[in-house]
């Protein structure tokens, strides 16, 4: 996990005129799942197609196990690409597809149907070797871009949100897939997602973007406990954001109300942003309750009821497995280490 | 209800060609077998042989100029349909203007360019060369036909190489091919179907000219379209052998198609149509 294969320095895109990554740093480890994750247009397609060898750096450097990569063209990097939409070569077939990497080196034939029929079974697909890729279905497909990425054994694979155009249930069995197939063929993945959930599931680093530059790196446990700022708390799963008061290390004010927490290395009294999870709240009767506030609506979400409650005039997002009338008055109660207190951010989102 | 109305309309379209294409070439095979007095014959057919150098000339002539009009019109096309949108319509336009111009006036034109006072004589004159014998060459004649035809290849070939996708040629440089393999194992191959429309629309009327064959080949390079247009408008008024002349050449190009369609896998067909 240890040494860099890819490492990214103060790259700097532009489309048009206008800034799309600004001075990116980032560092790829051997063997790893790492995701890129963020709104569409945060730039993570970019730094993938970066990496890809499709989009020249305006400012910046890629190094590629230290050698620098920059005017090297696609075809000799040693990193392939499942693209969005899958690609495929619409005039040939499911085996032709895959071989093509393999017959533009001019490998002899036995070597290219050992290697082709290995993915096929890899993904799978074992008898799919001449359907026509225009009729099969999207995950076939899926799997067939898979297939004929991996197929050339590059050092890493870059996948462009390969997921998007499958229904749920087949989009949940493909991440159990990926996960597996990296982990058996030990290939450092690159993974693109706007799906937040995609990204906690699979990946062993998360990497969140927005607006052109990395928000925060890390676990996903890391990312989803201790998001660094509003941005990645708001990002990853759903949150409440309220304005605070550090009032010393580990005591904040706000809504009305003052309470214990774990975070310190604030100024005293220094505006703050306080992020607490909707399933983090407990709902108590409304004498017990730190704070206190009126049910505004109730849906039911399957596993848990999400409720829109108002709290000290702001709109607070709670989940529970309990149903509370609309209308009525609850109390609520946080735990200090509940509490994530975060800088503020210059702009608002 | 569907069927009635779609059978319904598609009347006027049968009548159309039962009258201009069916009948009309029924009497081509009926001229092509009978003499003046009606009397099924096949001197008129056999008659035909005697102008196999014709026949050879106009299909070997229409051959180069498909070709030409191919190695300069395959390039044109692939680089129009990378082009940003504006210019793709820009461009299009520009290819069509010439087609607006009539005929025979854009072949008259080029007779005055290449003729031994011409335009492209004076030129060369300047800089110390020539004169050179242009007009009435089969050279002047591939011109004309490569000048007229080329917008016949360029915009099937355009209108296929649109549909092929930008992620697909990443993904083969993805892959590891080089722009020649780009070119060879995607670029092509996709864009067979828009080759082989592109090669009948320049191939069949090239092969069946007779007004630039006579405006810029002079006399000496008589085409089969020239032959036909003889036998029913000329002084050799003999519209019989027209017609077997016709026949021959309408077996011919649809020997020449389904040759081509052999190279077509069955999948590409459809292209046929575009």
């Amino acid at each position: 996990m240890s040494n860099t294969i890819i490492s990214l320095k103060d790259i700097v895109v532009e489309f048009d005129g206008q800034r799309v990554l600004e001075g990116l740093n980032l560092d790829i480890h051997d063997k790893e799942f790492v995701t890129f994750l963020g709104p569409s247009g945060c730039g993570k397609t970019t730094t993938l197609r970066i990496i890809g060898g499709f989009v020249d750096p305006k400012e910046g450097d890629v190094f590629f196990e230290g050698r620098r990569i920059n005017d090297l063209p696609p075809h000799k990097r040693h990193v392939n690409t499942v693209f969005q939409r899958y690609a495929l070569f619409p005039h040939l077939d499911v085996f032709e597809n895959i071989a093509f990497g393999l017959r533009i080196q001019k490998k002899p034939e036995s070597e290219v149907k050992e290697r082709v029929s290995e993915m096929l079974a890899l993904v799978n697909l074992k008898g799919y070797e001449k359907r026509n890729v225009n009729l099969l279905s999207g995950g076939q497909q899926q799997r067939v871009a898979i297939a004929r990425a991996l197929v050339n054994h590059p050092r890493v694979l870059l996948l462009d949100e390969p997921l998007g155009a499958l229904d749920l249930k087949l989009r949940k069995e493909m991440q159990i897939e990926l996960k597996r197939i990296q982990k058996s063929t030990g290939i450092t993945f690159i993974y693109v997602t706007h799906d937040q959930e995609e990204a906690l599931t699979m990946s062993d680093t998360v990497v969140v973007m927005n607006d052109g530059d990395i928000q925060q790196i890390g676990t996903p446990e890391d990312i989803y406990n201790e998001p660094k700022n509003a941005f990645v708390a708001d990002f990853i799963g759903e949150s409440n954001i309220i304005d605070g008061i550090m009032l010393r290390d580990c005591f904040v004010e706000f809504a009305g109300a003052q309470f214990d927490c774990v975070d310190k290395g604030f100024a005293p009294n220094e505006p703050v942003d306080v992020v607490v999870r909707p399933e983090d709240v407990k709902v108590v009767p409304e004498e017990q309750g730190q704070l206190t506030g009126m049910v505004e609506s109730v849906t039911f979400k399957g596993v848990h009821f999400e409720m829109s409650v108002t709290v000290y005039g702001q709109e607070w997002l709670i989940h529970s497995t309990q149903s509370q009338e609309v209308g009525s008055v609850i109390g609520m109660q946080l735990y200090p280490e509940d509490i994530h207190i975060m800088k503020k951010m210059e702009e608002s989102l | 209800m569907k069927t009635k109305y779609s059978s319904l309309f598609t009347l006027p379209y049968l009548i159309w060609s039962l009258i201009f294409i069916i009948v009309p070439m029924g009497l081509v095979v009926v001229f092509a077998f009978t003499t003046e007095s009606g009397q099924f014959t096949l001197d008129y057919v056999s008659q035909v042989g005697e102008y196999t150098n014709v026949l050879v000339r106009s299909v070997w002539l229409a051959a180069i100029a498909t070709v030409i009009c191919l190695v300069i019109g395959y390039p044109l096309a692939f680089i129009m349909s990378r082009m940003p949108g504006f210019q793709q319509q820009t461009m299009l336009m520009l290819i069509m203007l010439p087609m607006w111009m009539n005929f025979l006036l854009r072949t008259y034109a080029w007779m005055t360019i290449l003729e031994k006072n011409g335009l492209l004589n004076k030129l060369l004159g300047l800089i110390g060369l020539g004169p050179f014998d242009m007009i009435n060459t089969q050279g002047a004649v591939v011109l004309g036909m490569v000048y007229n035809y080329l917008p016949f290849m360029i915009l099937p070939l355009y209108s296929i190489m649109t549909k092929i996708d930008n992620r697909t040629i990443e993904a083969a440089q993805d892959l590891g091919a080089n722009t020649k393999n780009v070119f060879l194992r995607i670029v092509i191959p996709m864009s067979v179907p828009g080759i082989s429309t592109g090669i009948t629309m320049v191939f069949v009327p090239s092969v069946s000219t007779f007004i630039i064959s006579r405006m810029l080949g002079g006399g000496g390079n008589l085409l089969i379209g020239d032959l036909i247009d003889l036998q029913f408008l000329g002084n050799a008024y003999n519209p019989h052998l027209g017609s077997a002349i016709s026949l021959v050449l309408m077996v011919l190009i649809l020997l020449c198609m389904s040759l081509l369609n052999q190279f077509n896998g069955d999948e590409e067909r459809e292209g046929m149509l575009l």
